[in-house]
Order: structure tokens, then C-alpha cells, then sequence
């Protein structure tokens, strides 16, 4: 298991995340892997889903969310809520908006195209 | 094992998630499902973070985390439920932009800890390495998809109301603009490799931020309108990778799967996209085309019919295709269109359905959730592929402001619409196309079929036309 930068295990005293070349090779892998897994998830999509699926996949690049809480903690009881806790809070508004309307305005759409009986898949 | 370590064990969850979510978008019957489990995995990433955080020594600031997020959803889902169905596009990328925006903030937060706190010790080694490239390469994407997507979004809606005065988004990318792009992106990298070794240097904070801005606009601003839904995509693939090298800067697993998992899966959505508009990417990015020029070029005449003629052609027809584009979108008569479908399945007993090109419209799927609006049943809604055999035991093809997508010279395997699957609509007896005026589509190529004899045109806006074609069916 790799030593992931968790808030719980931020070591404050100097900020830095325990990058190893261990963890980067780690990091590094996962995002290959998971851009070979996206590329395979989305092969035959009907074209009428193309909206909504972009949509919902957009809603869940809203993921950077998580990065924008941990963002504002380590900000806010860092001592300095200055201009880096200012702009992690505009970072947790723009990614909740970014999160909730996404899965909202696809859930929308799907009612209105997919919820109804369909033709086939 | 430590009570903490499970914070690991939460996003495996919420990563696994996602990825059955986006697996069930893709098919029409496990959609809706396949949403609700993508937002089930964002509220388990979300109360992970939560409890990470309070697991942490020091307190969080939880009044305004808190407030942060009860703002964002409540705009959100405001926006979201208040939209109208046309103006879906434009919300979807203006969402996009928003996640990229939210990404580039982090590390600009993250980058600018170091900036105002200068006791703050710098990390070293690797450490630095790693956050200013991943800081540098969120910035550079995640600023260029926020102004490219709000670019999209104004080119969407056609333009932009200032003080109450409409300004047209202009559309403009001159050849040299592509060495500038290049140009412009080197030095971004550049930047952020400079900015390694002075991670206290705001010039190059700045620096990054203005350019990667300005790529943005310049990137969107020569593509035409007709080929936003393909930029839009291609901006939602990018904002996905913003999310995930945020991932690398602050070390967390779930950014890094979802944000990789959206960027690829989007760029797969994008490459369908352009091969249903027979594009290929580099074409829809760097060249400009469909120009004004040709329009000029028009020689032929056709003479209009008025309503009363299609009424009275449209009684005894036994099958009607419509065949919607994006003139229906833009003067949004589907309400009158459906209108128009049960006057005539009700006074003359007609069979009708509709034929739905994977492009018409600004978006894939824009017609189907147009027609879904008007509550057209799913059913009637007939696939290009499905309904093309049918065309020629069709009485009348009603084409409402569709060009490229039914031009008969796709086929001829010339010019620029060569190879693009069109709707045979030039196959049904009788075609009548409500159109403003003969003038080209998007593509600039003169569509044959405007001229046919068996054609009739209504010049006018959709939903004049349909509005005016529907009470001559109930006068006849």
C-alpha cells in the first residue's frame, strides 16, 4: 500500500507530501492504468447518450472537490487563511456547483430520453 | 490496521464507483443508473475527505468548508433544475469550466502557501519536483479549459448581451494563429520547468495563469459553432486530466483514477464525435473552415411554397419522416412540431416518426432531448441507420432546418462532406424543408436537394413556419 498524503498524515512541519520514487512510479502507473480503463469503458455508445454521458463524466471530474477540501484544510490550520484558504473556498464552491449540477442536469436529461420505454440498447 | 488507513480503503470505493457509473452511461436502459451510482461514489469520495479531515491533529475550519459547500450545491442544483432543455449545451460547458477552474485553484492555493508564508519550510527533492510539474501542468489545463469552456459556452449561445446589447461571438483564426498556439504552450512548459528551482517566484505563477487563459480562447475562438459539441468535449476530457494532476500535487489516489478515467473516456467521446461528422480532431482544431467566401457562390433560384400548398399535399399521406436539425433547435418549435405530428396522425391518420442524425444539432442527442421536452415518445425517435430503408416508401420527408446532414453531395465521395452518413431524406416522395433561406450549411457546400422537383421549401424561421403550416392543416 503506498503512502498516500492523506490529512490525517500531513506532515505539517514542512508541507511535504513523502514523495518517493516508489510512490511516484505508483502514481504514475495508476494514471496510466486508469486512462487504459477509460478508453476501454466508452467503445458503443448510442449517439443519443453521447450528451448525458459527457455530462455525468463531467460531473465526476468535479472529483477535484476532494482536492479543494483537503485544499482549505491544510490552508485554514496552516495559520495563514489568507489568500490560499480565499481561493481553496472558491475551489469548494466551484466544484460542488460543478458536482451537484452535473449529476443533477444528467439525471435530468436521462428522465427525458432514457427513462421512457427505448427501443432496444 | 490504523482506523486512518481506511480513508484509502473509502476512495477504492468511491473510484470503483465511478467507474461502474460511467460503464452504465453508456447504454441506454442502465443510464439513469449508472448517474446515480457516479453520484454515489462523489458522496462517499466527499464524506471520506470529511473524515480524513477531522481525523486530522488539527481542527478544520469547518464553518466555512461547510458553507462552501452548501453555497456550490445550492447553485448547482439551482442551475441545473431551473435550465431550460435548449440551453443544456451551454450549461454542460459552462459546468466544464467550472471543474476545471476548481482544479487550477488548488494548486494555485496549494503553490501560493509557500508564496505568502515564507517560514513555511520548502519541500525538497522529488517532493518539489513533482508538486510545481503537477501544479504547473493543473494550472496550464485547468485555466485553459475555464476560458475555453466559457468561450464555448457564449459560441453556443451565439453571442453575448451586454447592457442589454447583443454582441455576436466572433469566430476568427487566421493560419499563423497555429505557430502561435505551439509557441504558447512550449512556454508554459518552459515556465513550469523554470519555476522548479523558484517555486517563491510569482512572475512565473502569473505567467502560467495569463498564458494558459489566453490558449484557451485562442484554441476555441476559430472553430465554428457547428462543431462546439466536439470542443466542449474535448475541454470535459481536459478538465478531467486537471483533476487528475491535482491528484499528483497533493498526493490522492481518487483524483488521480476519476480525473484519468474522465480524460480518457472523453476523449474517446470526442473521437465519435468527429467520426459521426466525418472530422478528424486535428481538422476541428486547426483549421478553420466553412468560411463565408462560399457563400457567394450561389447561382440557382428556387421559388417557395407557402403553407396552404404542404397542407393540402400532407392530406392522404400515409407515412411522414421529420427530420429535424438545427433550425429546430434555434427557433425551438419542438413543441409545434409535436403539434404537427398529432394533428396529422389524428386528421389523416398518418403514420409518423422521426429520424435522428447523430450530429444534427449542437450536441449528440440534442434532438432527442429537444423532442423529449415536447414529450414525443421515444419510440417515434428512429435512429439514421434504422429509419434510411425507410425513406422510400415515405410520402413526405419533413426536413426542419437540417442542411449538411441530408446534402445528397455526402455521397459523391467529393468536397467536404464526402463520406458523412446523411439522412436519405431525398429518397421520399415528397421533401419539404423548412429553411430560412438557399444558403449553404455549415460545410459551404450547395445542397442539391433544395432543387429538386419533388422539393418544396418554406422560407421562414421553424417556428413561424410550423406554426403557420399547423393552422392551415386545421383550416383544411
Amino acid at each position: 500500500m503506498y503512502e498516500w498524503r492523506n490529512a490525517s498524515k500531513a506532515d505539517k512541519t514542512n508541507g511535504g507530501i513523502g514523495m518517493t520514487p516508489e510512490l511516484l512510479i505508483g502514481s504514475i502507473t495508476l494514471f496510466v492504468l486508469s486512462i487504459f480503463l477509460g478508453f476501454e469503458l466508452i467503445t458503443k455508445v448510442p449517439a443519443t447518450l453521447h450528451t448525458p454521458l459527457m455530462s455525468g463524466a463531467n460531473a465526476i471530474s468535479g472529483i477535484s472537490i476532494v482536492g479543494a477540501l483537503l485544499g482549505a484544510n491544510v490552508a485554514y490550520d496552516g495559520g495563514n487563511t489568507d489568500l490560499s484558504g480565499i481561493l481553496a473556498f472558491i475551489a469548494v464552491v466551484l466544484a460542488m456547483i460543478n458536482v451537484v449540477g452535473g449529476f443533477a442536469v444528467t439525471n435530468r436529461m436521462l428522465n427525458m430520453i432514457a427513462g421512457k420505454k427505448n427501443r432496444g440498447a | 490496521m490504523e482506523f486512518n488507513e481506511w480513508i484509502d480503503i473509502g476512495y477504492l470505493i468511491a473510484a470503483a464507483l465511478f467507474i461502474f457509473g460511467l460503464k452504465k452511461l453508456g447504454h441506454p436502459r442502465t443510464a439513469p443508473r449508472g448517474n446515480q451510482l457516479g453520484a454515489l461514489g462523489m458522496l462517499v469520495a466527499v464524506l471520506t475527505t470529511i473524515l480524513d479531515m477531522e481525523l486530522a491533529d488539527d481542527p478544520a475550519n469547518w464553518t466555512l468548508i461547510i458553507a462552501g459547500l452548501a453555497i456550490g450545491s445550492l447553485i448547482g442544483y439551482w442551475m441545473a433544475v431551473k435550465v431550460e432543455m435548449t440551453g443544456m449545451p451551454e450549461l454542460v460547458a459552462l459546468f466544464n469550466g467550472f471543474g476545471g477552474a476548481a482544479s487550477a485553484l488548488v494548486a494555485l492555493s496549494e503553490s501560493w502557501r509557500y508564496i505568502e508564508d515564507t517560514s513555511l519550510a520548502l519541500p525538497t527533492g522529488l517532493d518539489i519536483q513533482v508538486i510545481m510539474i503537477a501544479a504547473g501542468l493543473s494550472a496550464l489545463v485547468g485555466w485553459m479549459t475555464l476560458t475555453g469552456s466559457l468561450l464555448a459556452m457564449f459560441k453556443l449561445k451565439g453571442g453575448i448581451s451586454v447592457f442589454g446589447k447583443w454582441f455576436k461571438t466572433p469566430t476568427w483564426g487566421p493560419t499563423w494563429l497555429n505557430p502561435v498556439k505551439v509557441i504558447l504552450m512550449l512556454t508554459v512548459l518552459a515556465l513550469i520547468y523554470m519555476s522548479i528551482d523558484d517555486p517563491r517566484n510569482t512572475d512565473y505563477l502569473w505567467a502560467i495563469i495569463g498564458i494558459s487563459s489566453l490558449l484557451g480562447i485562442i484554441l476555441v475562438l476559430p472553430i465554428g459553432g457547428a462543431d462546439m459539441p466536439v470542443v466542449v468535449s474535448l475541454l470535459n476530457s481536459l478538465s478531467g486530466i486537471a483533476a487528475a494532476f491535482t491528484g499528483f500535487i497533493i498526493g490522492n489516489s481518487v483524483l488521480i483514477v476519476a480525473g484519468s478515467l474522465v480524460g480518457a473516456s472523453g476523449l474517446i467521446l470526442t473521437f465519435i464525435m468527429c467520426k459521426a461528422m466525418n472530422r478528424t480532431l486535428p481538422d476541428v482544431l486547426f483549421k478553420s473552415f466553412g468560411g463565408s467566401g462560399e457563400k457567394a457562390s450561389l447561382t440557382r433560384t428556387k421559388v417557395g411554397s407557402d403553407a396552404d400548398e404542404v397542407a393540402m399535399m400532407l392530406d392522404g399521406a400515409q407515412k411522414v419522416i421529420i427530420v429535424p436539425g438545427y433550425g429546430m433547435a434555434v427557433s425551438q418549435c419542438q413543441h409545434q412540431v409535436k403539434e404537427f405530428a398529432d394533428l396529422i396522425a389524428e386528421k389523416y391518420d398518418t403514420e409518423v416518426s422521426y429520424a435522428i442524425h447523430p450530429v444534427a444539432g449542437r450536441m449528440p442527442g440534442h434532438m432527442n432531448v429537444l423532442l423529449a421536452e415536447a414529450n414525443v415518445p421515444y419510440e417515434q425517435l428512429i435512429e439514421m441507420d434504422e429509419i434510411n430503408p425507410e425513406f422510400p416508401d415515405c410520402d413526405v420527408a419533413l426536413v426542419i432546418g437540417a442542411n449538411d446532414t441530408t446534402n445528397p453531395a455526402a455521397r459523391t465521395g467529393e468536397g467536404p462532406l464526402a463520406g458523412m452518413p446523411i439522412i436519405d431524406a431525398d429518397q421520399a416522395r415528397t421533401v419539404v424543408i423548412i429553411k430560412r433561406s438557399l444558403s449553404v450549411g455549415y460545410a459551404g457546400v450547395d445542397n442539391d436537394l433544395f432543387y429538386m422537383d419533388k422539393t418544396m421549401m418554406m422560407f421562414g424561421d421553424g417556428k413561424k413556419m410550423m406554426t403557420a403550416l399547423n393552422n392551415a392543416i386545421k383550416e383544411s
